[in-house]
């Protein structure tokens, strides 16, 4: 029941802002505006290299009522699966790309009487947006961004600009600078709710801390996109199709179906969503749970698997697809 | 297209009728010779031969006045059947775009929607309406803009909050409702709301549902078709209006089954909003009389073998003990037992 919503865009300008991060935006080949979103939102850009499909999850920066285009800022990673890297160095103004429609898995909660969001490097991208968004909605807001250098930073400079240091607040590493992550929670208004965004040791200082402090859990949110992480090679079996397809060691499950003509769901390709949860019929290794979706006795059952980032230690699993 | 608007009511003297092209579109829920409960969701896109339901994403017909008239009568009376937590003002506005865009979009000769930067200027022309508001600026339009559209677009409507892996009821315009109320489900989640339908929690039904909905994608919205019955074409079938409409199930007779017995449809189609991120349900109702349901042999024959079959969990469920024996008689006069054909559109 699939319906092709996707969009097909050309790069409209491209940017460096920072150390590492560039700025893409996108405009629509057919000239039709863009849906609006909702801060937060993520869309897939599928880039074709080479013989290569690639399908990467990358947070919508501008502003959600911006219909004329779509801007996303990528980091430059070491040991690029191909994904930053294509987008680095080969993607040019001109060129097409597919996009998704947006999702939102790192939506705000409309009913909170203040916002505190906080980023970490290339994590400030979703908060460019909703800040956007929360102004337009009169919400009140604050942002506490950490950054490695000044100019490993990107837009912290615009954003203090545009919303003011009182609700923009920087942190610099190499400053000795830190977010007083315990001072800025402790003394919030009832029905604060905290987003945070950055790399996983992060997320789960933020929110370890908060929960510490005795935040409920519906009032703490954040997201990480997960790169399905490489491994050694296996090879899938789809039970039903009875087919047998080969797992290469930089490509997930889901890349490899994809590549051989394989329909599978999936939303968010980072292992956060659960749309492309799949049954395991059996596997003669160990499971290896990369997601951040199934719950821990989910994992332990060994009866389903996240495709988009999980792997095996075995040789062969075989799917109920 | 110019639809003709009929005048008619859907109360005391009961002069709801179908044309026959109105049966032709009616969006008839069976799609084989037997019913039980599923997640029947498919993409809403457009379907079905010239001029069905199913052709436009947001249908218009011709009970649209008079269906407007009724809702005015049941706010008049009962102004909680529209409710919006303050929460929800930007999927609010989310509904009001998405409803004025696809009726004028569908139906240009009826509706017309002209946007300047966020200065808009809405026509209904059936409705005789002509209103120049500022998009987002609630102060601008006579109330609140999901009360505004929602008085102008056929169907209830419910706007679901999507927090912490749930789904929230938590704003609405409901007056022709099947026995369920929004004043009662305000703030409910969707495990709750559901609470008491037979069978359907054992079979897990609600779980799958519910985690489909949640990763519901922004520009695929998806359909599916309930039903019941109801005595006489009345709309507001509500529970706070139980002694106006009950006792009328204990009125069918065999003289009476053709004009009185409806089969009641609701398309449901779910929107996820733009801005809000919330989900937009529209819970849009169709009734036919089963005299002008026979007038098409397919569905007279498919009918008669639904009703005949049903659990009797749902008979109770759905309220059709009473009147269901004399129903089934009246059918089996329309059912020679010829095969019929897989779907739900006409022959």
């Amino acid at each position: 029941m699939t319906v092709n919503t996707e969009m097909k865009v050309r790069v409209a300008a491209t940017a460096q802002v920072a150390d590492k991060v560039k700025r893409f935006r996108f405009e629509r080949v057919d000239g039709q505006p863009m849906p609006v979103f909702s801060g937060g939102a993520h869309v897939i850009v599928s880039m074709r290299d080479g013989k290569a499909l690639r399908r990467n999850p990358y947070s919508l920066m501008s502003s959600p009522e911006d219909s004329a285009g779509y801007e996303i800022s990528v980091l430059r990673v070491e040991n690029s699966r191909g994904g930053s890297a294509f987008l680095h160095e080969k993607l040019k103004e001109g060129d097409e790309l597919i996009l998704s429609q947006p999702v939102n898995l790192f939506a705000h909660d409309h009913r909170a009487r203040k916002h505190i969001m906080m980023a970490g490097g290339i994590g400030i991208t979703p908060f460019i947006a909703m800040m956007d968004q929360m102004e337009r909605e009169g919400a009140a807001f604050e942002l506490h961004y950490a950054v490695r250098t000044r100019t490993h930073g990107a837009y912290w400079k615009e954003l203090q600009q545009r919303y003011g240091k009182h609700r923009v607040k920087i942190y610099c590493d190499e400053e000795k600078l830190f977010i007083p992550v315990a001072d800025v929670l402790a003394n919030q208004p009832l029905g604060t709710h905290l987003y945070v965004c950055g790399p996983a040791g992060m997320i789960n200082g933020v929110l370890g801390k908060a929960r510490e402090l005795g935040w409920p859990k519906q009032n703490l949110h954040s997201e990480e996109f997960l790169a399905p992480p490489p491994g050694k090679a296996f090879q899938v079996r789809l039970a039903k199709s009875n087919r047998t397809i080969d797992v290469a060691p930089h490509q997930s499950i889901l890349e490899a179906l994809e590549a051989n003509g394989v329909d599978a769901p999936y939303l968010c390709r980072g292992g956060a969503c659960g749309q492309c949860e799949t049954g395991v019929v059996s596997c003669d290794g160990e499971l290896e749970h990369n997601d951040h979706f199934l719950e821990p006795d989910d994992k332990a059952s060994g009866r389903k698997i996240m495709i988009c980032v999980s792997r095996i230690t075995g040789n062969v699993v075989t799917l109920d697809l | 297209m110019n639809i003709k608007f009929k005048n008619e009511t859907f109360r005391d003297d009961y002069t709801f009728k179908n044309s026959s092209e109105a049966i032709r579109r009616f969006p008839f829920p069976f799609n084989e010779d037997k019913y039980m409960y599923s997640v029947n969701m498919e993409p809403h896109v457009p379907a079905g031969p010239p001029g069905h339901a199913y052709n436009k994403p947001i249908d218009v017909d011709e009970h649209f006045v008079a269906e407007m008239a009724d809702r005015a009568k049941v706010l008049k009376e009962d102004p909680l059947r529209y409710q919006a937590l303050p929460h929800m003002m930007a999927a609010q506005w989310d509904t009001l775009e998405l409803l004025m865009e696809s009726q004028a979009a569908g139906y240009p000769e009826h509706f017309t929607l002209e946007k300047n930067g966020d200065q808009w200027r809405w026509i209904n022309r059936p409705m005789g309406i002509d209103q120049t508001f500022t998009f987002g600026d609630a102060s601008t339009l006579p109330m609140e803009p999901l009360e505004f559209i929602t008085r102008q677009a056929q169907g209830d409507f419910v706007i679901v909050d999507q927090r912490d892996g749930q789904l929230w009821c938590d704003a609405g315009m409901v007056t022709t409702q099947a026995d369920w109320s929004l004043d009662f489900d305000i703030g409910m989640n969707f495990h709750e709301w559901h609470g008491p339908v037979p069978l359907a929690h054992e079979i897990g039904v609600f779980d799958r549902a519910l985690k489909f909905l949640l990763n519901l994608q922004q520009g695929r919205p998806v359909r599916r078709l309930n039903w019941t019955m109801t005595i006489n074409p009345r709309l507001d079938t509500s529970p706070e209006n139980y002694h106006k409409w009950g006792p009328d199930r204990a009125t069918v007779t065999p003289e009476n089954v053709g004009d009185k017995v409806h089969l009641r449809c609701e398309l449901q189609t779910l929107w996820r909003l733009p801005r809000s991120n919330a989900i937009l349900f529209v819970i849009r109702c169709y009734l036919i009389k089963m005299e002008e349901l026979v007038t098409v042999p397919k569905w007279a024959r498919r009918f008669h073998r639904v009703l005949r079959d049903l659990p009797p969990e749902l008979v109770d469920y759905k309220g059709l003990t009473r009147y269901r024996p004399t129903t089934i008689e009246w059918l089996a006069k329309f059912d020679d037992g010829q095969p019929t054909t897989p779907g739900i559109y006409p022959e």
